[in-house]
């Protein structure tokens, strides 16, 4: 016990008395994430609006109303523009994507709302491919938007009656339509002018007056959608930082645990590990050591990486804590006896550290501490299940800002230690004891 | 005190080591002299337990040397070739650490620590670290840590590799101090003037056996007749003539 107690002192001491090279370790996770944090959406805020450029090419009412609505949508930040202008602005990447309104698109939409066979007016809305997320997005928001104005329109407006009139031209000229059909559909369409009449007259009456038109009949959405973050709990919101945190905290501490491995290498070359061999501890003991001081650094750069990021980047562990430092510590494990599998299969220090680097870009690119990995691929989700850095950045997560219980904690912190017997047996088994 | 029985080691098909047997008694310093490759480094290795022989055997006071935590290698201590000191650690506390893996503690640790840096000369330097010290210091200190346990055998492989003169010497009053205290010491090195001035007996090592060995003067009986006698025209070697223009004092 006595020579664990001196080794992993001399771990601790040597390790946390090079300064600069300390304050490097921890600046740097914190300097990224914070970065990396800011871009995914930083501290707890609304909703950013989304930039689009809308060109109206038509004038008309109807056309004009799409824009209001559009304008008056908090989920757009809205430019009306000229269409060069706007293909500019989308190429440029200033706005997500621009909507075109043809000429003639108030009649031609009127028109083919009451009859599906004519040829449809054509919005174009060019977008920046590299903000297609956001192209669903906006042709959703954008049918809502034309739906109601050309609804509205369809019941009340001149664009309305004219297409109402032209419609019933053509079904009374129509063979292709039974009697009966035809029969009724006169009926709807009196309806509809006997409407359309009215509204006329309410508008007339009440001009000036702003309730005339939201007063006006016509095709709105059926419901109303509620946003609600699900978030660790009610008060709480999503913090972009509680992500790159969780991602670069994961990165740095692997880091670290490339240099227990490189540490071990270099203390072969330099003749100590022979020193250490020479004297009567077990091998258990020499790798033992390692780990537990390997465990405590990480645990410790794990704390002062999360201390910042709650004192400054407004991060919180909204679910268990117990799980939060389960999970930490399950990860210093991890780090330690990675450093140990390193030291097993590496030969120089310089070829070693090459390559330790690459391999945990590649671990924490996979275990999505770069970018969440639930935008990576399906099968690619799939497979990342299979690194320790995926467990070990969801369950950071899960702690933090998605605020789960202690139950969510479990199956990373089995997952972590699983993989750390893997990595312990491997490296005992390769370690090349010959001296 | 330290005994060899028919060492046998290969690394494949190589062989490393063929049947060597040496022995080395208490107060006596024995040099172990060789080629490069002549095997010295593996018969070390398994003399102080980091290599296991595929045959043979090695005691200390009659106690099979085992690997690992084997308890009789606290009566072992080995100084590496190169100089293996934690840099960024305290002289002091580099000894300290490897005290305790010897089962040293307490009161007993920080005595043995103060005393073998006495030995070595660097009391006055226990608090700095070893990456301030010149080579010849490093080199007493990777001495004083091999000593730190007390222990009966001593194991040198070329302690002195690199040292300025004032440091060998310095080395060599040590070592020749742990010879009067009663140590046995195997001492490894490619200088034949520092084995003959320290050495009592000498074993002679060549592709893995030993080719010769004995006290030095009988050594020199394996020679044919005619090359016994050799006409030195000097008084004194250079090193004399630099160690009186520059003193014994040591350059720390």
């Amino acid at each position: 016990m006595n020579a664990l107690k001196a080794l992993v002192r001399k771990d601790l001491i040597l390790y946390f008395s090079n300064k600069r090279a300390l304050a490097i370790t921890l600046a740097a996770p914190i300097l990224i994430a914070a970065f990396f944090g800011s871009v995914m959406g930083g501290p707890p805020k609304k909703p950013s609006r989304v930039p689009v450029a809308v060109v109206d090419l038509d004038g008309s009412e109807v056309s004009k109303g799409i824009v209001a609505a559009m304008a008056a949508d908090t989920s757009f930040d809205l430019k009306p523009t000229t269409e060069p202008e706007a293909i500019e602005l989308v190429r440029q990447g200033k706005v997500r994507a621009a909507a075109v309104i043809p000429p003639g698109f108030g009649d031609g939409a009127s028109r083919a709302l009451f009859r599906p066979n004519v040829k449809k007016p054509e919005i174009v809305v060019h977008y920046d491919p590299s903000q297609a997320i956001a192209l669903a997005m906006i042709k959703g928001l954008l049918a809502q938007h034309v739906m109601a104005t050309v609804g509205k329109s369809a019941f009340s407006g001149a664009s309305g009656m004219r297409a109402l009139e032209s419609a019933r031209k053509e079904l009374n000229e129509s063979k292709a339509v039974d009697e009966a059909s035809r029969k009724d559909l006169q009926k709807l369409f009196d309806a509809v002018e006997s409407l359309q009449a009215r509204t006329a007259a309410v508008e007339k009456s009440a001009a000036g007056k702003s309730e005339a038109k939201t007063s006006a009949p016509g095709f709105t959405m059926p419901f109303e959608t509620r946003a609600a973050e699900v978030t660790g709990n009610a008060n709480s919101k999503y913090n972009g930082y509680a992500h790159s945190f969780a991602g670069m905290g994961v990165q740095f501490v692997l880091f670290m645990g490339i240099e227990i491995g490189v540490g071990i290498l270099l203390m072969r070359r330099m003749g100590l590990w022979k020193r250490m061999r020479a004297a009567p501890v077990s091998r258990t003991l020499l790798l033992g050591s390692r780990i537990v001081s390997g465990t405590l650094i990480a645990t410790m750069l794990m704390a002062g990486i999360y201390a910042a990021g709650i004192a400054f980047f407004g991060v919180r562990i909204e679910g268990s804590v117990v799980g939060f430092v389960a999970i930490a510590i399950a990860f210093a494990i991890l780090t330690s006896t990675f450093g140990l599998l390193i030291a097993a299969l590496g030969k120089t220090p310089e070829a070693t550290r090459g390559l330790a680097v690459l391999a945990t870009l590649l671990l924490v690119m996979l275990g999505g501490a770069w970018v969440p990995a639930f935008i990576f691929p399906e099968w690619l989700q799939t497979v990342t299940l299979f690194t320790p850095t995926r467990w070990a950045v969801d369950g950071l997560e899960a702690m933090t800002w998605r605020g789960q219980g202690i139950d969510a904690a479990y199956a990373p912190v089995a997952a972590m230690l699983a993989f750390s017997a893997v990595f312990a047996l491997i490296a005992i088994q390769r370690f090349d004891w010959e001296e | 005190m330290l005994q060899a029985r028919d060492l046998w080691k290969s690394y494949g098909k190589k062989a490393a080591v063929s049947g060597v047997s040496l022995d080395v008694n208490a107060g006596e310093i024995v040099g172990l002299l060789g080629p490069n490759g002549a095997g010295k480094s593996t018969t070390v290795a398994m003399l102080c337990g980091l290599t296991i022989p595929d045959t043979g055997t090695v005691t200390v006071g009659g106690v099979p040397v085992g690997d690992d935590g084997s308890l009789v290698k606290r009566r072992i201590g080995l100084v590496p070739q190169d100089i293996s000191l934690y840099e960024d650690y305290a002289a002091i506390a580099n000894l300290e650490l490897f005290g305790a893996l010897y089962g040293l503690e307490g009161a007993a640790l920080k005595d043995r620590a103060r005393a073998a840096l006495e030995l070595v000369g660097l009391s006055d330097r226990a608090r700095d670290k070893p990456q301030s010290f010149s080579g010849g210091m490093k080199r007493r200190l990777n001495i004083a840590c091999a000593l730190v346990h007390d222990p009966d055998v001593l194991l040198l492989d070329e302690p002195t590799a690199g040292v300025d003169p004032q440091s060998r010497n310095a080395i060599f009053e040590n070592l020749e101090l742990l010879r009067s205290r009663g140590k046995a010491l195997l001492y490894t090195t490619h200088y034949m003037e520092e084995a003959e001035r320290l050495c009592d007996r000498v074993v002679i090592m060549d592709h893995g056996v030993v080719a010769a060995s004995d006290r030095k003067e009988a050594l020199l009986d394996l020679l044919p007749p005619e090359k016994r006698t050799k006409t030195v025209v000097r008084d004194a070697s250079l090193e004399d003539v630099f160690l009186h223009l520059t003193g014994r004092q040591l350059r720390d």
